[in-house]
């Protein structure tokens, strides 16, 4: 009972706003709902009829009726998702057609813009037409619809989501990788060291921890930057001549340095945890029983670290791959990851069912690999502190 | 019992010092030596450095000073995988991420022997623990008492000549511990390789070993065999630590060879033998088993001093009758009367005198 103030709470602000998301990704009814007739027409006649008489009429009418309910922006901006450009077809088309419009309605339109007459638009619309359309995950795997409905890959040009998605799952598990080789020394030491001395290591990786995500990113931009402190000894240092100095931000290095230092302690406690609780006389044993030290670490120590390297890598991986800030401030262009693409359809071009459907695939393929783990490992093995 | 001469000793230790803080020493000029095939138990209280110098001879701490010598082979040197010598460990410290049989395979992994013969190894290992059948469990689905077992197949499964072993039963209930002390005994005796054993529980070093080394403050108190430790202790710590005793602190008022006669704190005087006391009027500590003390006069040695006492208690305890007395000022001084049939039923409050054989009161060391 003392709970359900805390699942309505979860309720209210998690799973319901989360859904109304994911539910933008599969269901837009921006041109169904206003555009009654003409939805109709495409419903009661199969895909690559050409638009009759009774077709034109009823697009006339939607568009009288929508401009006058004044609804015809969201029309409008919901085929420009499918063909951009086209928002003012439909409003400058609204505002001539309250002025009054006469059959015959094919000519009269084409007459007010002569794009009606493309059958990109009509393509378009007759997707639109109804509310749940599988468009956006097509484009967000680099796929559209042709005229004839068939699924084909968009331009070479604009192919960029399946790129950036095999990015950010490459640099995710870079990082992943890298956090692991940087950490586990660090965790074995805080693990084995007295008291006094872990303690003050344990502040040094908690410390960052607790510093704003910004502050350290900026940091990183004074450390890395060309005419930063890095370079500036490089320099000084006589390592590199004064023309040469790297560039180790905006870019993916950036990327990778930033977020592996953001996301290392993510991998350290985990880790630190677990082999807090490994109890030396293991190596011992081994060592007595004639390993050598590597061996007795390889095959005593280390196996009995996974469940905490796997809850590390688990946390470092998925906060990652849905990593923003850090990329959005010092990636560049080249260090851009899913993630500020989906920012950039929340906030820039609002088509958040196009960032609907990226985050549902990136949430997607992260509880598959979820799903994966517990297969290999066993989520039962985690170990989280 | 074995000289101390190291010359043909299997395991010696000869000055041995250890620090962890090169201030103070943890253990204080050790020498042990250890003949083949021998069971040597190592007992004293905790900090008392018993458990060092197993780390030592295991490998995992080196002596400060001192060497020690593995069959006349100097191996302050040699890392502990080179040692060759099994140690059980206190808490089994069975590779929880591998099933029975990979752990005691494990060794004979790392020495490169070959699938089929490491395969009749374990088998026989395990055989000889009565635990063939538990090849494939993991050590977290056994029972103590079954992990105890392992981990005594697991040291001695690559054939050491020396085990060691790091209070092996400290973790099991009573029953169990008093049949593994047995099966311990047995196969060390079946085997022929020579044991140390660290405790502190001084019934199971008895039980267990051919000699005891008791450990206090860094040094060895006394080596011995175990009748000799408890009916012959050398100082007042050993008469102290093993078994049951009582202490009487006292003044020597006459000293004649080996025979003191001590004054007690009221005044009394009671025969004693000397152990490490020298000359008149030394202070010292008389230490009596209960079991030896005397308190009808037909039963002790004729002319032999005899003091008052006061009943205090008698508890019942089956085969015995604990009767605790205040003898000299002190008020836990412990008599064990047999509960034979003729026994003399004592009541508490009754004045009675008691006595001994000299020979079984010592007169050592004042603590």
């Amino acid at each position: 009972m003392l709970v359900l103030p805390l699942l309505a709470f979860i309720l209210i602000t998690f799973v319901v706003p989360i859904g109304q998301m994911l539910q933008r990704s599969f269901y837009n009814d921006g041109f169904s709902a206003h555009m009654p007739g003409i939805s109709q027409w495409f419903a009661e006649n199969p895909r690559g009829s050409e638009p009759n008489d009774a077709a034109w009429a009823a697009l006339a009418d939607d568009l009288l009726a929508s401009a006058e309910a004044r609804t015809i922006g969201v029309v409008g901006t919901r085929i420009n998702y499918d063909v951009p450009g086209t928002r003012s077809l439909f409003t400058s088309t609204g505002r001539k057609v309250r002025k009054g419009i006469e059959p015959p309605y094919r000519e009269a339109l084409l007459e007010i813009d002569e794009d009606w007459g493309d059958p990109r638009i009509w393509s378009a619309m007759r997707d639109a037409s109804r509310p749940v359309t599988s468009n956006f995950y097509l484009a967000a795997v680099d796929r559209t619809r042709a005229e004839d409905g068939s699924i084909e890959q968009v331009a070479p040009r604009q192919r960029i989501y399946v790129m950036l998605f095999m990015r950010t799952f490459w640099l995710s598990a870079l990082i992943t990788v890298l956090t692991f080789v940087l950490g586990f020394p660090v965790a074995h030491l805080l693990a084995t060291l007295p008291m006094r001395k872990s303690n003050l290591l344990m502040i040094l990786v908690l410390l960052p921890f607790w510093t704003s995500l910004l502050v350290r990113t900026t940091s990183w931009m004074v450390l890395l930057q060309q005419q930063g402190v890095i370079n500036d000894i490089l320099v000084w240092l006589g390592v590199i001549g004064g023309g040469q100095r790297l560039q180790m931000i905006y870019n993916q290095t950036g990327t990778i340095i930033a977020m592996t230092h953001i996301l290392l302690p993510f991998m350290i406690l985990p880790l630190y945890s677990v082999m807090r609780t490994i109890n030396p006389s293991y190596v011992r044993a081994a060592r007595s029983l004639g390993a050598t030290s590597w061996t007795a670490f390889r095959r005593i120590y280390f196996p009995q670290t996974l469940p905490g390297l796997g809850a590390g890598a688990l946390l470092v991986f998925i906060l990652a791959v849905g990593y923003y800030i850090t990329p959005a401030l010092v990636g560049g262009s080249s260090g851009q990851l899913i993630s500020n693409m989906i920012a950039l359809h929340m906030t820039d071009t609002l088509n958040w069912s196009m960032a609907a459907a990226l985050a549902a695939l990136l949430l997607g393929s992260v509880l598959v690999l979820y799903w994966l783990y517990d297969k290999l490992v066993g989520v039962d093995n985690l170990k989280l502190g | 019992m074995l000289d101390n001469t190291s010359g043909d000793a299997f395991v010696a230790f000869e000055h041995v010092q250890k620090s962890y803080d090169g201030q103070t020493l943890v253990v204080k000029d050790l020498n042990l030596s250890i003949a083949k095939g021998e069971f040597v138990t190592m007992l004293g209280p905790s900090g008392s450095g018993k458990t060092t110098c197993l780390m030592m001879l295991a490998g995992f701490e080196t002596a400060t000073h001192g060497e020690i010598r593995l069959d006349g082979r100097p191996i302050n040197q040699v890392p502990p995988h080179k040692r060759g010598i099994g140690m059980v460990f206190q808490n089994y410290a069975l590779f929880p991420h591998m099933t029975v049989g990979e752990n005691l395979s494990f060794p004979l992994e790392v020495r490169g022997m070959g699938k089929a013969e490491r395969e009749a190894r374990v088998k026989r290992s395990l055989g000889m623990v009565q635990m063939g059948a538990f090849a494939n469990r993991r050590p977290a689905q056994l029972s103590g008492g079954q992990q105890q077992r392992i981990a005594l197949a697991r040291a001695l499964v690559f054939d050491p000549h020396l085990v060691l072993m790091d209070e092996p039963l400290g973790a099991l209930d009573k029953q169990l511990r008093e049949h593994m002390q047995f099966e311990i005994k047995h196969l060390h005796e079946e085997l022929g390789i020579t044991v140390v054993y660290v405790t502190h529980d001084q019934t199971e070093a008895l039980t267990m070993s051919d000699r005891i080394a008791v450990f206090n403050d860094g040094r060895i108190q006394q080596l011995a065999t175990p009748n000799q430790l408890y009916e012959q202790p050398e100082n007042s710590f050993v008469a102290g630590f093993i078994g049951e005793n009582n202490a009487l602190p006292g003044i020597i008022e006459a000293l004649e060879g080996d025979k003191a006669v001590v004054k007690l704190a009221d005044g009394g005087l009671i025969d004693a033998t000397a152990v490490n006391i020298r000359e008149r009027g030394q202070k010292t500590t008389v230490s009596i088993r209960p079991e030896r003390v005397e308190f009808k006069p037909e039963m002790m040695p004729p002319g032999a001093h005899s003091i008052e006492a006061e009943v205090l208690e008698v508890v019942y305890m089956g085969d015995i009758l604990r009767t605790r007395l205040l003898v000299a000022g002190s008020d836990d001084f412990i008599m064990k009367c047999r509960n034979t049939i003729g026994q003399t039923r004592l009541e508490s409050g009754q004045k009675i005198r008691i006595g001994w054989h000299p020979q079984d009161a010592r007169a050592l060391d004042p603590v």
